[in-house]
């Protein structure tokens, strides 16, 4: 299949007051691709998604998805088509997980029964228990809260999914198993992924590619092992070296 | 005052006048001020009126003069009781005292009419305890200059108008500065608990004899005469030219003792007015006439019906104007700050003051009184709106957006919602607010709970003023209770329960 960027972004720039959060950025991320942004805390990676999903407009260059340009007045339509999760969920905490998960579905007057099914089916591919389902955000357990947040994002079928630290506030164990579950769902659904980590580990985990960000640009665009193997400058080494100090080996890739 | 604000305004005085119009208007209305001898004397006149077979109606207990004088102006009312002196200095603002026929030519240009001096003079004196008097040898005002550690409570009328206080201290040179501004009636307490030496008196006061108290000699005529008269309009002459007449036979009739007796009864001996006007009438003119007292109960029910509609619809008003406020003032900061001081400003006028500058614009009654409880209602409804979609975390809005919810949808199914309790709270404040502010509209003439109040206070009777008082403070609970209620409906479970 000859794959087509879905995501373009030319000579991005944002700043906020004296700080450059994004700087003359260059990202192309074609379809079915996972990409995963990585770098040091206020390097712009969240300004980035949020460059995407319209909640910041940048100072210059052009952001397309899938050939539009997105403007405060296009973004709306494009909305649509993206799915976005971050840290803590964002859950609408006076609705029910259901709620939640069929708000937006239902205002574009989906019938009852099109939007249960769907609901169903995004419930065992998150795995998440029935009778969760009723519950409100606050008597949800996180990793249930992640799924709920996932199984939102998903309801409308996006093509893209843009999460900005999905796993971030998760204990291990939980964070564990749901980054094998949400590799299997990326895999299983085909999706464009843009996924935002601060752990290296993950990153490679999930990620055809990793972008290294610092100060709002790019350092290095690469697989795991070219960013190990061949960094492409001094901060790359060291950012790599200084993760991959504290934890244990690559993991094993379950690929078959 | 924001346009919508204006148009809300406007809304409520048709609803208002479309009101008075059904209610079919009496032919004359007859109005008192918020002092016994007034009402009796509204009484008096409303009784003698009704004799001609006019359909009359008493607006008793009226506030003061200016009050009383606006809706003579806009009609409201027809003929009340006053006093010369009162209409040259507060009405006429002359500088000397005028004499009744000054009085008559000024007033006929303005298109009223006085009568004939009823035959009493009711000015002010100062009185004190008799023996606290002997004590000091003190028999006149200019005995006072030489005792300057005396406490004066006076009424706050007195405290403001020139021919009170301030030209009494300037002719006399009084040097205390221990001068408090209180209710008439509160300030015989005082006398009696020992807290005041002096007070402003009347003197065709029940309570001179009453009290035991000492009217000061006015030795250098300092205070000018206050002949009881009616005025009236001059267009009563053609609407109803036998009331006119009936009441003439009021014209020097009444002695101050009569007065004074008259005052006693309502005061010492808490005979209702109504029966005191029929009696007097009765005893000197040889007249039956038809009084109607109205019991218990269902005056508690008139008077709640009256609260609760001042309430209500001053509350619905402000719902419908502050939560759309608030909701503009979350959305633009720089529009947000404008309102939000604009309804804190509004908040910061004392209630009597907005009561009174409401009265040139809409006249007396529940027109006036809904404006300025509308008016108190907006702040902590536009503030809790306000604040109650600002403290909506960031994460939580950014994903209604990135979800691709409208504004409008955003609006509507997840910042309301998560701002109804806020809201909600918001409310609650403000009825609880507006319940008691609305006891202060029987000074304009509402009634309500405040009407038992101002009369209690008036006759001195802690019972009446708990017929009132209690009512009010139940109704306070009460709507409490409601907005637990309602939280329960509104609020959702996800907001509610505790984490776990
Ligand atoms: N709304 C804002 N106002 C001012 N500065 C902002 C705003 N949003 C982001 N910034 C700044 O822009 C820079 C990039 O922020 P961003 O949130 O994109 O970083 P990040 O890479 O996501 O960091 P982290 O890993 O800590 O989440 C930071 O210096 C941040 O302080
Ligand atoms: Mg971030």
């Amino acid at each position: 299949m000859l794959s087509s960027p879905v995501i373009e972004l030319e000579q991005i720039s944002k700043a906020f007051g004296a700080t450059q959060a994004l700087d003359r950025l260059d990202l192309h991320v074609e379809a079915g691709q996972t990409s995963v942004l990585i770098g040091p805390s206020g390097c712009g990676k969240s300004t980035l998604l949020r460059v995407l999903v319209g909640l910041i407009e940048p100072d210059g260059g052009t952001a397309t998805f899938e050939g539009t340009t997105i403007t405060p007045q296009s973004v709306h339509a494009l909305r649509r088509r993206m799915g976005y999760v971050i840290q803590e969920g964002g859950l609408f905490p006076h609705l029910t997980a259901t709620e939640n998960v069929v708000l937006m579905a239902r205002q574009l007057g989906w019938p009852e029964p099109k939007w249960r099914s769907r609901l169903g089916e995004l419930a065992e591919l998150t795995r998440l228990p029935t009778d969760a389902l009723g519950r409100y955000p606050i008597e949800l357990s996180g990793g249930q809260r992640q799924r709920v947040s996932l199984m939102r994002a998903l309801m409308l079928d996006p093509h893209v999914l843009l999460m900005d630290e999905p796993l971030g506030a998760l204990d291990p164990m939980i964070r564990f198993e749901l980054q094998v579950e949400l590799r299997a769902i990326f895999r299983r659904l085909g999706k464009t992924v843009l996924l935002v980590t601060h752990d290296l580990d993950e990153a490679g985990f999930f990620g055809d590619f990793i972008v290294l960000l610092r100060n709002g640009r790019i350092e290095q665009r690469g697989t795991l092992e070219e960013l190990v193997n061949e960094p492409r400058n001094e901060f790359v080494r060291a950012f790599v070296n200084a993760q991959r100090s504290t934890v244990a080996p690559l993991r094993e890739d379950p690929r078959p | 005052m924001s346009g919508i604000a204006r148009h809300l305004f406007g809304v409520l005085v048709l609803v208002l006048s479309a009101q008075a119009v059904f209610a079919q208007e009496p032919s004359v209305t007859v109005g008192s001020k918020k002092f016994t001898e007034s009402v009796i004397l509204g009484e008096i006149l409303t009784q003698l009126a009704a004799t001609t077979g006019a359909e009359v109606e008493h607006r008793s207990e009226l506030g003061g003069t200016r009050i009383l004088w606006s809706a003579l102006k806009r009609g409201e009312i027809d003929l009340y009781p006053e006093y010369t002196g009162t209409i040259s200095k507060e009405i006429l603002q002359a500088g000397d005292a005028a004499t009744i026929n000054e009085i008559r030519d000024a007033l006929k240009a303005e298109g009223m009419i006085v009568s004939e001096p009823l035959g009493f003079n009711n000015t002010y004196i100062l009185g004190m305890k008799k023996d606290l008097a002997e004590k000091r040898g003190i028999r006149r005002i200019s005995d006072l200059a030489r005792h300057p550690d005396l406490r004066f409570g006076f009424s706050n009328e007195f405290l403001d108008r020139e021919d009170g206080w301030p030209g009494l201290r300037r002719d006399y040179a009084l040097p205390q500065r221990d001068v408090r501004g209180m209710d008439h009636d509160l300030a015989y307490r005082g006398l009696a608990a020992g807290s005041i030496d002096i007070v402003d008196l009347y003197s065709t006061d029940a309570e001179i004899e009453y009290y035991g108290l000492l009217a000061l000699e006015d030795d250098r005529a300092h205070f000018p005469r206050y002949d009881s008269v009616i005025v009236y309009r001059d267009d009563l002459e053609g609407r109803a030219a036998e009331v006119v007449t009936a009441i003439s036979a009021l014209e020097h009739a009444i002695t101050a003792a009569d007065m004074i007796a008259m005052n006693a009864k309502a005061k010492v001996e808490n005979v209702p007015e109504s029966r005191i006007a029929s009696e007097f009438l009765g005893r000197h003119l040889g007249m039956q006439t038809d009084r109607r007292d109205v019991g218990a109960w269902e005056r508690f029910w008139i008077h709640t019906v009256e609260h609760l509609f001042l309430v209500a619809v001053s509350l619905a008003g402000a719902i419908l104007i502050a939560i759309p406020l608030g909701v503009i003032a979350a959305r633009f900061s720089r529009v947000g700050q404008a309102i939000l001081g604009t309804v804190g400003i509004i908040q910061t006028i004392p209630a009597l003051a907005l009561l009174v500058f409401m009265i040139p614009l809409l006249g007396i009654g529940a027109a006036p009184a809904i404006v300025a409880l509308f008016l108190y209602s907006l702040l902590p409804i536009v503030r809790n709106t306000y604040a109650g979609l600002h403290d909506i975390p960031r994460p939580i809005v950014e994903s209604a957006i990135a979800l691709g919810l409208s504004p409008s949808q955003r609006l509507r199914l997840i910042e309301l919602p998560l701002a109804a309790r806020s809201i909600l709270a918001g409310i609650k404040t403000s009825a609880v607010i507006n319940v008691g502010t609305a006891t202060l509209g029987a000074l304009i003439g509402t009634g309500g709970y405040g009407q038992p109040i101002l009369t209690g206070i008036r006759l001195d009777d802690v019972g009446l003023i708990m017929q009132g008082a209690l009512p009010a403070a139940g109704l306070a609970l009460l709507c409490q209770a409601a907005f637990e209620i309602a939280e329960r409906r509104f609020v959702s479970k996800g907001l509610r329960i505790k984490a776990g």
